[in-house]
């Protein structure tokens, strides 16, 4: 065995956890950083694979500012046992990286437009990069509308960063949650019954959504019912992946690798795909 | 090599020699042997056909004794043996469950490891530099399609894999015309065989005179000029030569099975929700069997382990199929649970979205799906009902 001068795309680099934050009771965010001290930059909306030592290997999709390379966030769920396994990680720690990887959002070419953005779950965490760009460039864009369901009110991501924004008069932020206990105040229902009545010019409006596969489905429904067009729509898709470079086959959806055309589809070039049972 | 993406006749038979030299040469089996012996000295392993388990398998060789002189197939859907054949030939394989991607894509590598004891685990690449190069004996124009579609998928993107480059780069490859078709090949109607179009150092054809074969032989590259050379052999003779093409000739028009493969990709793409697929399914077995024998099929697992101490951590990739219920599985469950979607899955991408992909049918009509299948699922004969369905509704 020999170290490979030539970067293989299959092989992790190893990264330095810095701090794990809890965000609800299975989610948590990792704060890394490369011991390297190499930057990293991404587009929102692109995600990394994440290997921990001896146990596999993940894509989670970065959950940071764009604006700040030095330090990134991964947002996830404990679902499986790599994510569990990450969750045992500490200040300290290594964590293998590969990335970053795929087809983010497209927040350049979507300037002048109101953007709203659909999120279910733990699917506003790849589009938290997203927010940042658009808040941070505000003027560039029309009204930012963020529309985000979660199953019950102890749910709820990112909650003071979502108070903050909130308090700001130019940003609409909307939570609905499926299940209320006794305190919460706020809107009951899925998500997609906030789309009726947010405030957004339909034919200037693009929609950024990113959740479980049949909320997204529903949600591009109702934003086509109120006249979005199918072209200004874009989602994120989950899908097995293995390699993230388009090689290992896992991620196919139709003639697409999710990992490496993805994971953010324009609905109209997927729609021929995403009505159709287990492609 | 010839795109397979659309239907395509075969190249005119030309019994003018073509290749560097301008000539063709004639070798016999001693020849063949001295021809090992001389990839050998020069630091290959050679790769070939020879009579293992019983099957004709590609597998090390150390001189001509190994080929399956004598020994052919018996093959029909579902169906393969070897048998004794009249004459020494030993190029008679067709639909060996192995071909070239065995051994330019392992179906086990280890791609890095890393020691846990230290502060914080390096990757160490498995160093391939000193692995031998590869030289293959009697693959068929179609193996040598199925090369030319693995260069599209591994090497042709934006990143190059560094095993199959590896073993690829240094390939060299001696192929064989074919003189006969299986009943389960479909070379001529992918426009991938049996002729061979380029993509060899070496080719050759070979013909039987009293019962013993001899090899006319063209040359495809430089290297592969200079090893013929080493062999000093005479000229073939023009009767020789026209002979040769002639086998070639009648191999292709004797090909029983035709896939049909004009507006192939529209075809499915239109037909996702055909029931036919349904009828395909209460036949499949979701074995996996033509995933693995497939020449072009490339999906992998990478897996991560270590040893009993946990200290020492592996990375591998090992084969995959589409065909398991692991293979799309995501947080919640499969995303193609019925065996419909997976067969579905399976040839949709081998015949329809591969073009979207990489330019190129992923079939190249070697029938080897047809032969290892279990039931005999015959996918020429999937894809001509899919069209008539869908012509009927």
């Amino acid at each position: 065995m020999a170290s490979n001068a030539v970067a293989d795309p299959l092989v992790s680099r190893p990264w330095r956890v810095k701090r794990r934050i809890r965000e609800a009771h299975d989610t948590f965010t990792l704060e890394i950083e490369s011991r390297a001290g190499e930057s990293f930059p991404f587009t929102a909306g692109q995600f990394n694979m994440l290997h921990v030592h001896g146990v596999g290997e993940v894509p989670i999709s970065i959950s940071s500012n764009p604006a700040e390379t030095a330090l990134i966030r991964h947002t996830t769920r404990e679902v499986g046992p790599v994510t569990k396994a990450m969750r045992k990680l500490d200040a300290g720690d290594t964590i293998g990286v590969r990335g970053p990887m795929g087809v983010g959002w497209p927040i350049e070419a979507i300037e002048g437009r109101d953007v709203v953005l659909v999120a279910g779950g733990i699917g506003l965490a790849p589009l938290r990069p997203a927010l940042y760009r658009l808040i941070a460039e505000r003027e560039k864009y029309g009204k930012i509308v963020l529309l985000y369901g979660t199953r019950s009110p102890q749910d709820i991501l990112f909650k003071h960063e979502l108070e903050h924004w909130r308090a700001q008069f130019d940003l609409e932020i909307h939570v609905t949650v499926d299940r209320a206990i006794g305190t919460w105040r706020g809107h009951v229902g899925v998500v997609t019954t906030l789309i009726a009545r947010a405030p957004f010019d339909p034919l200037e409006t693009v929609a950024l959504v990113c959740g479980p596969e049949i909320m997204m489905r529903y949600t591009l429904m109702e934003l086509g019912r109120r006249g979005v067009r199918e072209s200004d729509m874009y989602l994120s898709m989950e899908r097995n992946m293995k390699c993230g470079i388009g090689t290992c086959g896992h991620c196919q959806m139709g003639p697409f690798f999710v990992c490496r055309d993805g994971p953010v589809f324009n609905y109209a070039q997927i729609k021929w795909l995403l009505g159709k049972a287990e492609v | 090599m010839a795109d397979a993406s659309d239907s395509q006749s075969n190249p005119p038979v030309d019994p003018a020699p073509s290749g560097p030299d301008g000539e063709r040469k004639l070798l016999r089996l001693p020849d063949l042997d001295r021809l090992i012996g001389l990839l050998r000295a020069r630091g290959f392993r050679v790769i070939g056909p020879t009579v293992r388990d019983a099957t004709i398998m590609l597998g090390d060789i150390e001189s001509a004794a190994q080929l399956p002189s004598g020994w052919a197939e018996r093959v029909e859907a579902g169906f393969y043996r070897v048998e004794r054949r009249d004459d020494a030939a030993c190029f008679a394989h067709r639909t060996s469950p192995e071909s070239a991607k065995r051994h330019l894509f392992p179906p086990a590598q280890k791609l890095w490891r890393a020691d846990g004891s230290e502060d914080h685990p390096q990757p160490v690449v498995e160093d391939r530099s000193t692995a031998p190069r590869l030289a293959f004996l009697g693959l068929h124009a179609c193996d040598l399609a199925a090369i030319a579609v693995q260069d599209k998928v591994f090497m042709g993107g934006a990143y190059v894999d560094h095993v199959y480059a590896t073993h690829r780069r240094g390939a060299l490859i001696i192929a064989v015309q074919c003189t006969s078709s299986a009943p389960t090949c479909f070379c001529d109607s992918m426009g991938t065989g049996p002729h061979l179009d380029g993509g060899c150092d070496l080719g050759m054809t070979e013909l039987i005179e009293g019962g013993e074969p001899v090899y006319v032989v063209h040359t495809g590259s430089e290297e592969g000029a200079q090893l013929l050379a080493g062999l000093a052999p005479p000229p073939a003779s023009h009767a020789q030569v026209v002979a040769a093409e002639q086998l070639v000739a009648e191999a292709a028009a004797h090909q029983k099975r035709r896939m049909q493969t004009e507006g192939i990709k529209d075809l499915f793409y239109q037909n996702y929700e055909n029931p036919r697929w349904e009828e395909v399914a209460r036949r499949c077995l979701t074995c996996a069997n033509c995933t693995m024998v497939c020449p072009t099929c490339f999906c992998a697992n990478i897996e991560d382990g270590t040893d009993l101490s946990g200290r020492l951590a592996e990375r591998r990739r090992r084969w995959d199929s589409c065909y398991t219920l692991d293979f799309s599985y995501i947080h919640g469950g499969s995303v193609r649970y019925s065996p419909m979607s997976r067969y579905r899955q399976w040839l949709t991408h081998k015949l329809a979205t591969w073009i979207d992909q990489f330019g190129t049918s992923g079939c190249v009509g070697c029938g080897r799906c047809i032969v290892w299948c279990p039931v005999g699922i015959d996918l020429t004969e999937e894809v001509a009902a899919l069209r008539m369905s869908a012509r009927a509704s």
